[in-house]
């Protein structure tokens, strides 16, 4: 099949042998009201009261927005105006944990019969993509099969970046969980055919899912080349299915649906608990981790910093939330971990090469798996040429970071993308 | 903990570096440089030697005297110095390699703002320049060592190239070259420095592109349209060849129409580059009044490259016209 360009990437799968353990309950957690994409919401408890794993804190009425529930039982000491990483602030409500991890008494597993009871139960999950985007789930599910019918659930389990093992633990720990949340998708939604797709540097996944599914018809496991970046959504669409999502379109115009492998095993963990998404499997790894790399089940607003400390990591240069490739660095370790949070690096070895002159060599415009010209983008950004730029069609970069991993002049073209993005107007809503 | 570096994605480096790519070029040229040195002579060996020290300290003297950050350490002014050096004959007075390296080094390439920036291939115009200038050195064509003892004739150390030999009458009627086929293969044969041996720069190119450095694009639209012409415009197998292994089109089509700067940056163009160069070699060879057009014809095409680059631009996975994106809209 042909395939879209990327870059080689080595690995560094060190943790995918390492069995996800649960960490340690901290003594206090954060969990800002703003965790996925769409709206904040508005903080349901005050300081005072006391809250049980699993009780709804935050939700708005909103249709793009997910809510939030308590990862801990305590007593929430304050709810503060916080700072995300990315620059944003919404309310977080701050919780002193009782140790006693005491269950909401109010949980049961949700009744569901039909599509919109499906729907309505995702979004009460409070899960949003667990692959690192944050798409509420329950928007994506929310499609108008007589506009754009869905043929094809594409699984995403590409995995691309180097580092992060959370959702091939996932596979290996809990396959089941995988193929019910495929099976509940497809049931509900109807969806007939779905497709497993999964990087051939993880044989062993491979291997149990297809053994798993091998009386399912209407199941594929898709054994997919390891080249960054095969998770991107366009990308993983392009190499399970042939099809190209153009611009402006999403891919239910092209019949297709894309979800994360532990986002599809959480919808099946709800399904049967009624348990709300309150703690996930990270990766924890990087030069700077000296001890206790591994994959763990850590409770969202656990801090970033208790997590460092477990992890043995004393001043490290650089601290993540997720892959080398795509990850958001932090600038604050009192972050806390969020329902998107896949892996948390910490590096202290940090080249960061110095900027030469560009020598046109042509490398940014071979590796982007869009066909975009970075080169070109360049200088049209440096001339403030908004009609090259929307020739050049820089919105359509998804910022996956291979021009700027190629590059030899150590250019920061990925950067630069994003920028020229801010220049072009943005079109006028739809009436 | 304080001291957090924040800065954008990707925080990951692929390791390359212009000066990795041009010690790659330098690995390449090597070859084709060593045989020249070996058919030329220990003199050969100081033309190459006087170019590149002196590219490397025009390079160095233009960044110092124009206040700009050093660039030397990125090997650019060696390759430019080899290069030029390898286009020269071996029997040029040292002075031709040193004012060849100012041309190149400070006018082609500083002036018009350094590595990336400029419009022609720095060593080809430096050689057009001294062919321009002094046309009877830059033509006083060495022949190979081992043919001057071989002749008893004093002034028997010069003698033509291949293609200013062209073809002679052996005297029953049937045109031959003045060279075998497996000579000029070799490089045996008059002419610069390093465009002789087709079989080392052969190699040297081959590394370039098996170690992703250059593009195949390029080299083979060039030396393959050049072969298609020549072929259908004489219909002789072995003029095609001989004509294919003749003066500088290896290490033009291999090295020189390869330069990243002065070539279009997208495989569709650098197609439309090879062919160009291919068409205009041809003419000039054919019908020119010089024996050789490589040269020519890739500083023709350097002066196209940016409306090559404006007409070959990729196509964008899934990109609209803005027409059907305006009806998307609606």
């Amino acid at each position: 099949m042909k395939k879209l360009n990327g870059v080689r990437l080595s690995h560094d799968k060190w943790t995918k042998d390492c069995e996800t353990a649960c960490f340690p309950l901290p003594k206090q957690v954060i969990l800002p009201m703003s965790q996925s994409m769409g709206a904040p919401c508005n903080c349901l408890v005050k300081a005072g009261d006391t809250v049980t794993v699993g009780q709804k804190i935050g939700e708005t009425d909103a249709f793009m927005s997910v809510p939030i529930h308590s990862s801990v039982s305590g007593t929430v000491s304050s709810v503060v105006d916080y700072l995300l990483a990315g620059g944003s602030s919404c309310k977080a409500a701050v919780i002193d944990t009782d140790g006693e991890q005491t269950p909401d008494p109010a949980i049961v597993p949700p009744t569901v019969t039909d599509k919109a009871s499906f729907i309505a139960a995702v979004k009460e999950s409070g899960v949003a993509g667990l692959g690192g985007a944050g798409f509420p789930t329950h928007v994506k599910l929310s499609f108008d099969p007589s506009k754009t019918p869905i043929d094809t659930l594409v699984i995403n389990a590409a995995e691309c970046e180097p580092f992060i093992t959370s959702d091939f633990r996932q596979m290996m720990e809990a396959p089941d969980d995988v193929i019910g949340g495929v099976q509940a998708v497809m049931k509900y939604l109807d969806i007939p055919t779905c497709k497993i797709c999964i990087e051939n540097n993880k044989p062993e996944a491979i291997a149990l899912l297809k053994e798993k599914t091998a009386d399912m018809k209407s199941v594929e496991i898709v054994t997919l080349p390891s080249s960054y970046p095969q998770g991107a959504e366009k990308v993983i669409i392009f190499s399970a299915t042939g099809r190209i999502v153009a611009e402006g379109e999403l891919p239910a115009n092209q019949g297709v649906m894309v979800m994360n492998v532990s986002t599809a095993a959480f919808i099946n963990r709800y399904l049967e608990t009624g348990m709300p998404l309150t703690s996930r499997r990270i990766t924890l790894d990087g030069d700077a981790i000296v001890k206790n790399k591994g994959n763990y089940f850590v409770p969202i607003g656990t801090r970033v910093s208790e997590i460092l400390a477990y992890g043995g990591a004393e001043n490290p240069q650089k601290v993540l939330y997720g892959g080398p490739m795509m990850g958001f660095p932090l600038y604050d370790t009192d972050q806390p971990i969020l329902k998107t949070t896949n892996a948390i690096l910490a590096f202290n070895d940090v080249k960061e090469p110095k900027t030469t002159a560009c020598i046109r060599c042509g490398s940014c415009i071979s590796v982007c798996p869009l066909n975009l010209m970075p080169v070109s983008i360049e200088s049209a950004y440096k001339a403030k040429d908004v009609e090259a730029l929307k020739r050049l069609k820089v919105t359509l970069c998804m910022n996956c970071g291979c021009c700027s991993y190629i590059c030899p002049a150590h250019r920061p073209l990925a950067e630069i993308n994003q920028l020229a993005k801010g220049l072009i107007p943005r079109p006028a809503p739809k009436k | 903990m304080n001291g957090l570096r924040v800065s954008p994605s990707p925080h990951r480096n692929g390791g390359l570096s212009t000066t990795k790519i041009m010690a790659a070029v330098i690995i390449a040229l090597l070859p084709a440089a060593v045989m020249g040195c070996v058919y030329f002579g220990l003199r050969a060996a100081a033309v190459l030697l006087v170019t590149i020290v002196s590219a490397v300290a025009f390079e160095a003297l233009f960044n110092v005297v124009t206040k700009r950050e050093q660039t030397i350490s990125d090997l650019s002014a060696v390759v430019t110095g080899l290069l030029l050096g390898m286009n020269l004959p071996a029997s040029v007075p040292f002075y031709i390699p040193i004012i060849g390296s100012f041309v190149a080094i400070v006018i082609i390439k500083q002036l018009f703002g350094g590595i990336g920036q400029n419009f022609a291939n720095p060593a080809i115009a430096a050689r057009i320049v001294l062919m321009v200038s002094f046309s009877s050195h830059m033509t006083n064509w060495v022949v190979p060592y081992w043919y001057r003892d071989a002749s008893s004739a004093a002034d028997a150390v010069t003698g033509a190239t291949p293609l200013a030999a062209g073809w002679l009458e052996n005297g029953s009627g049937m045109m031959v070259s003045p060279f075998t086929l497996k000579e000029m293969f070799l490089g045996a044969t008059g002419g610069c420095i390093g465009e002789t041996c087709a079989l080392a720069l052969i190699i040297g190119g081959l590394f370039l592109i098996i170690t992703g450095v250059i593009s195949p694009a390029t080299p083979v639209a060039f030396i393959g349209a050049f072969g298609v012409f020549t072929l259908l415009y004489t219909g002789s197998l072995t003029v095609t060849v001989y004509q294919l292994l003749a003066g500088g089109l290896m290490i033009g089509a291999f090295f020189m129409a390869t330069d990243y700067a002065t070539t279009p940056l997208t495989t569709s163009g650098k197609v439309v580059f090879g062919i160009g160069c291919a068409l205009i070699t041809f003419v000039i060879r054919q019908f020119g009044s010089f024996p050789e057009g490589v040269s020519f014809s890739i500083l023709l095409m350097n002066l196209l490259t940016p409306y090559i680059d404006r007409l070959c631009t990729t196509s964008p996975l899934g990109a609209k016209k803005p027409e059907k994106a305006k009806e998307a809209a609606k």
